[in-house]
């Protein structure tokens, strides 16, 4: 069945010398491994100045690093510095694209289309855009395991009205991977534009914006074992050129009179304000440490850990999983439900046990309206979980089970 | 298991609620969600001349928490004035329920007495003070 190492790649987590604790919540959020904190540290307590028009040496030395780390980040997942903007976070990224690309290029009559696993922070801002400028949504169905037919896109796209394709990459709860290369290839041959939700992916398994081909690519740096407060949009020139600035204030400007201001080149143009950029430099750090494991061990390790976590949670009685069968159509999740008790009585019960999962409708409430539930439990894995947690996992689940098993 | 939090009493209104199921023609109404669990709750509110409730039911879904809150006070308002109703605070139910609720569970087991409050005074009732969100002010804006 598996044959990845089941025990973790990395365990130079603080926060996880303490006592007994079994994080499987990396899908909210990843808990930062000391050569993170480092940089993070090392940033501020040495080489910290505000970038870009600072003259004197640690100010150059600010920028050097700022700008380094952005060309880094940008490698790592085949994406140029200059179309790599970087954001407060993948909401905020998606809303650039929502406020400066869509007034523009979607009108009344157009559609945009989604899946019904998206997290609210690809919906939400498309919906708004529909209403303001009287567009509709078309809503990619998920099957019965989780998946997306690219006949019933290819349905959607052929009145020739869909403007955007708004896909995630990996779903927040049912795991799947979806094939978004495919995606994007049949958007651009249908005249559509294509923007792909990269924040369940980019940490767990290989990610080349550049081959993907996506107009927009998103994703968020404190799921990937960076801090909170960074988001990524990587964009294709031709569109960010054309695309008006999002926030606008300091930074993003090239001149300002009392008239008229032209704007800065990208990608500072839609980088309004001082950036967050210890975090920047953080997060730099943080694909380092995901490129010395190597993305392609990171994968093995999650799909095996993936692996085991479905075999020896379908083995439970009255458990149901949700999403695809097999752990190599998934990201490192798994969401499921018990006959018994309430997801969030269920993470209750586990949290006494110090096992880490998250309860409610994660922020997917049309899903939980398909898959006729008001919630689900979800487990998520990182480089730093092995089989032993999820052994946790399952024996915590048999208190669930002792407490609320017998009617 | 011997669980403070989910004890026998609790499991047993979780597992065979009172008053839940539809009810016809009901003379007051409320729908509310917790949304952070997902929890939905119904209450419909049959009242005589004199504004006295003489049947409750509830419907919906949710954790063991919020369904036996709701089963629990459902016993507790037949034969009270709609006025007594919108009255009740927090510890009409965490009486009934008789454990620590932690600030994470407060708006679960707060549910049934929100929609409740909410049928009585005909408009939606804000959540007790302190239930949840901690930016959000005591008895402020509703969800």
């Amino acid at each position: 069945m598996t044959t990845a190492s089941h025990t973790a790649l990395a365990l130079d987590f603080p926060i996880l010398e303490q006592e007994g604790l079994v994080y499987l919540d990396s899908a909210a959020t990843s808990q930062k491994p000391r050569v993170v904190l480092d940089a993070l540290e090392d940033f501020l307590a040495h080489h910290n100045a505000n970038v870009h028009r600072g003259v004197y040496p640690l100010a150059i030395d600010a920028d050097t690093r700022f700008s380094a780390a952005r060309a880094q980040i940008a490698a790592f997942v085949g994406a140029e510095p200059a179309e790599t903007i970087i954001t407060k976070n993948a909401t905020e990224a998606i809303n650039l694209v929502r406020y400066s690309w869509g007034p523009q290029n979607v009108g009344a009559g157009d559609a945009i289309v989604l899946t019904e696993a998206e997290h609210h922070s690809n919906i939400v801002p498309w919906q708004q855009l529909c209403e303001e400028v009287g567009a509709e949504l078309r809503w990619l169905e998920v099957d019965d395991e989780g998946m997306i037919s690219l006949g019933q896109l290819d349905e959607f796209l052929a009145d020739g009205r869909v403007k955007m394709v708004a896909v995630t990459h990996c779903s927040n709860v049912l795991g799947t991977i979806n094939p978004v290369e495919e995606v994007v290839a049949r958007a651009r041959a249908a005249g559509a534009a294509s923007l792909i939700d990269g924040s369940q992916a980019v940490p767990h398994m290989a990610v080349n914006v550049d081959a993907i081909g996506a107009d927009f690519y998103v994703w968020t740096g404190h799921k990937a074992y960076g801090p909170t407060g960074i988001g990524l949009l990587h964009g294709r020139r031709e569109l960010l050129e054309a695309m008006p600035p999002f926030l606008t204030g300091g930074d993003m400007i090239k001149t300002v009179s009392f008239e008229a201001t032209t704007f800065n080149e990208l990608p500072f143009k839609f980088e309004a304000g001082t950036p967050p950029i210890a975090e920047t430099v953080a997060l730099g750090a943080a694909v380092d440490f995901i490129s010395g494991l190597g993305i392609d061990r990171v994968r093995a390790h999650e799909e095996a850990i993936t692996a085991y976590a479905l075999s020896q949670l379908q083995a439970i009685p009255g458990l149901t999983v949700q999403g695809p069968p097999l752990a190599q159509q998934r990201g490192g999740l798994v969401s499921f439900t018990l006959d018994c008790a309430h997801p969030h009585d269920v993470a209750e019960i586990l949290g006494r046990d110090q096992v880490c999962v998250r309860a409610g409708h994660h922020c997917t409430q049309p899903l939980m309206k398909k898959l006729g539930l008001g919630a689900t439990t979800r487990a998520s894995f990182a480089v730093h979980n092995s089989t032993d947690d999820v052994d946790a996992l399952v024996g915590s689940l048999g208190n669930v089970i002792e407490i609320f098993g017998e009617s | 298991m011997d669980d403070a939090l989910y004890r026998e009493e609790i499991l047993e209104h979780y597992k065979r609620p009172h008053n839940f199921g539809p009810m016809e023609n009901p003379d007051r109404e409320s729908f509310d969600t917790n949304p952070l669990c997902g929890d939905e709750l119904r209450v419909m509110l049959k009242v005589d001349d004199n504004d006295v409730v003489e049947e409750v039911r509830f419907e919906g879904h949710g954790c063991a928490i919020s369904q036996a809150s709701a089963s629990m006070i459902s016993d507790e308002i037949k034969g009270m004035k709609l006025d007594d109703l919108a009255r009740l605070d927090r510890s009409a139910i965490l009486d009934l329920l008789g454990i620590d609720i932690s600030a994470t569970r407060m708006k679960c087991a707060l549910l049934s007495l929100k929609v409740l409050k909410s049928a009585a005074i005909g408009t939606l009732a804000d959540w007790e003070p302190d239930t949840a969100d901690a930016a959000r002010p005591a008895g402020g804006a509703q969800l």
